[in-house]
C-alpha cells in the first residue's frame, strides 16, 4: 500500500468512528457538535441523504431538509470528529446514487418511498441482532467472573 | 541555524485534529537523507552541509563522484544539495537525518520545482486581463495589449510580461507548518500545499521569518550507521 493510503487507513482507525450503513434515500440524524464560545453541545440535523462522494477518509455524504419553507443542504465529512454520531431513521426506496432531482421538487412529489424489507434481509438483521446480544451476554459472563 | 533537509513529495492528504478542525497538508518522506560532505570555511570560504537523498545506481555515478561518496561512507545518493550552517551546527558526515528533525507546530520554508506549464499565454502567465470579447476585437481575445511606447522609448523594456515559457521553476513557500512527524517512516506533514509534482525534489528549511521554537533538537536530530544517536548540544535555542 502506499504511504498516503497507509496514514489514512491509520488515521480512520485513530478516529475510530462507528458509522452505520447507509445509502442515498435514508433519513438519517445527524448529531453535530456546535461549539458556542467556551461550551460545546449537539445539535439533531436530520434530512435525506441525497449523496455520498468521495472514498477512504475523504468521504463525505450530503443531507438535505427543508426548514422553514428553505431547502437547507449540509455536507458533512464522515469520518469528520466534529459529528458525534449518525442515526438511519428511515431507508428510502430509490434508484440512483445522486438525488439532486430532489431540488427541484417540493411537498409530495419530493418524497421518497420507504424501502421495504426482503425476507432474507429480515433474517440477517434479526440474526446479527440475536448474535450481538448473545456476544454481549457472553462478555458480561467472562467479566463478572 | 540549523541545517535544512531534503525530501520526497508523496503527496497530498487530510489529517483530523482532535480540536475538531481538519487540515489539509503535504506528506514528505525523508528517506536515508545523509551528510555527504563539509564546507568549511578554511577550505571552501563558506560553511555549509552537503546533504544527499535517493540510491542511485552505481553504473550510472561517475568515477569522481563515487569516490567522493566512498570517502565519506555513504550510499551513492541520487540528489546533492547544499545547507548553509553555522559553526556549531554541523554535523558529522554520514549521519542521515529523520523525520523528527523537526517539531510539530514549528514553521517551515519549503523549496520545490513547480510544474511545468509549457508555453502560456499572458493571461494564463501573468494573470493579463486579455482583450474585449466583442467591439472589433478580432483574433485576439486573449492576447497581451501595447507592449511599450512610440518613437519614445523607441524599444521595449526588458522584462516586459509577455507570453513564454511558464513553471519548471524553484518556489519557495515559506511558513508552513509542521503538523506531525513520523520518524519510522520518516514522513514530515506540512499544512498546506508544496511546490512541484509528486516525488518530486523539495528541500525543507527552518523558517526564516518565524522564531525557532525551544524544544527543536540543536544541532539537529540524526543516526548514524545503525546507532540511534540524538545529539543535543549543549546550548539551546
Amino acid at each position: 500500500m502506499d504511504i498516503i493510503a497507509t496514514i489514512e487507513a491509520e488515521q480512520i482507525v485513530r478516529l475510530a468512528k462507528e458509522i452505520p450503513p447507509f445509502a442515498p434515500g435514508d433519513t438519517v440524524i445527524v448529531n453535530v457538535k456546535v461549539k458556542e464560545g467556551e461550551r460545546s453541545r449537539v445539535q439533531a440535523y436530520e434530512g435525506v441523504c441525497i449523496a455520498r462522494g468521495g472514498a477512504g477518509i475523504n468521504e463525505s455524504f450530503t443531507v438535505r431538509k427543508i426548514s422553514y419553507g428553505e431547502g437547507v443542504e449540509r455536507v458533512f465529512p464522515v469520518f469528520s470528529p466534529n459529528i458525534e454520531s449518525i442515526k438511519v431513521v428511515r431507508r428510502g426506496k430509490v434508484r440512483r446514487a445522486k438525488l439532486y432531482y430532489l431540488r427541484d421538487r417540493r411537498g409530495k412529489s419530493a418524497r421518497i418511498a420507504e424501502k421495504q424489507e426482503t425476507v432474507a434481509e429480515r433474517t440477517a438483521r434479526v440474526e446479527a441482532k440475536t448474535a450481538k446480544k448473545a456476544k454481549e451476554k457472553a462478555a458480561k459472563l467472562a467479566a463478572g467472573k | 541555524m540549523r541545517s535544512g533537509v531534503i525530501a520526497q513529495k508523496v503527496g497530498m492528504s487530510r489529517v483530523f485534529t482532535d480540536a475538531g478542525d481538519h487540515v489539509p497538508v503535504t506528506v514528505l518522506k525523508i528517506d536515508g537523507c545523509q551528510v555527504v560532505a563539509h564546507k568549511t570555511q578554511d577550505k571552501n570560504g563558506y560553511m555549509a552541509l552537503q546533504l544527499g537523498i535517493g540510491r542511485a545506481k552505481v553504473k550510472n555515478v561517475g568515477k569522481a563522484e563515487r569516490e567522493r561518496f566512498a570517502r565519506a561512507e555513504v550510499e551513492p545518493k541520487l540528489k546533492l544539495a547544499e545547507f548553509p550552517v553555522v559553526e556549531d551546527t554541523f554535523l558529522p558526515v554520514g549521519a542521515e537525518i529523520t523525520a523528527d528533525h523537526f517539531v510539530p507546530g514549528q514553521f517551515v520554508d519549503v523549496t520545490g520545482t513547480t510544474l511545468g506549464k509549457g508555453f502560456a499565454g499572458p493571461m494564463k502567465r501573468w494573470n493579463f486581463g486579455g482583450l474585449r470579447a466583442t467591439h472589433g476585437v478580432s483574433l485576439s481575445h486573449r492576447s497581451h495589449g501595447s507592449t511599450g511606447g512610440r518613437q519614445d522609448p523607441g524599444k521595449t523594456f526588458k522584462n516586459k510580461k509577455m507570453a513564454g515559457h511558464m513553471g519548471v521553476d524553484r518556489v519557495t513557500t515559506l511558513n508552513l507548518r509542521v503538523v506531525q512527524t513520523d520518524v519510522e517512516r520518516g514522513l514530515v506533514l506540512v499544512e498546506g500545499a508544496v511546490p512541484g509534482a509528486a516525488g518530486g525534489w523539495i528541500f525543507i528549511r527552518d523558517a526564516v521569518k518565524k522564531a525557532l521554537p525551544k524544544d527543536v533538537p540543536m544541532p539537529g536530530k540524526f543516526r548514524v550507521k545503525d546507532a540511534v544517536v540524538a545529539a543535543e548540544s549543549n546550548q539551546e535555542g
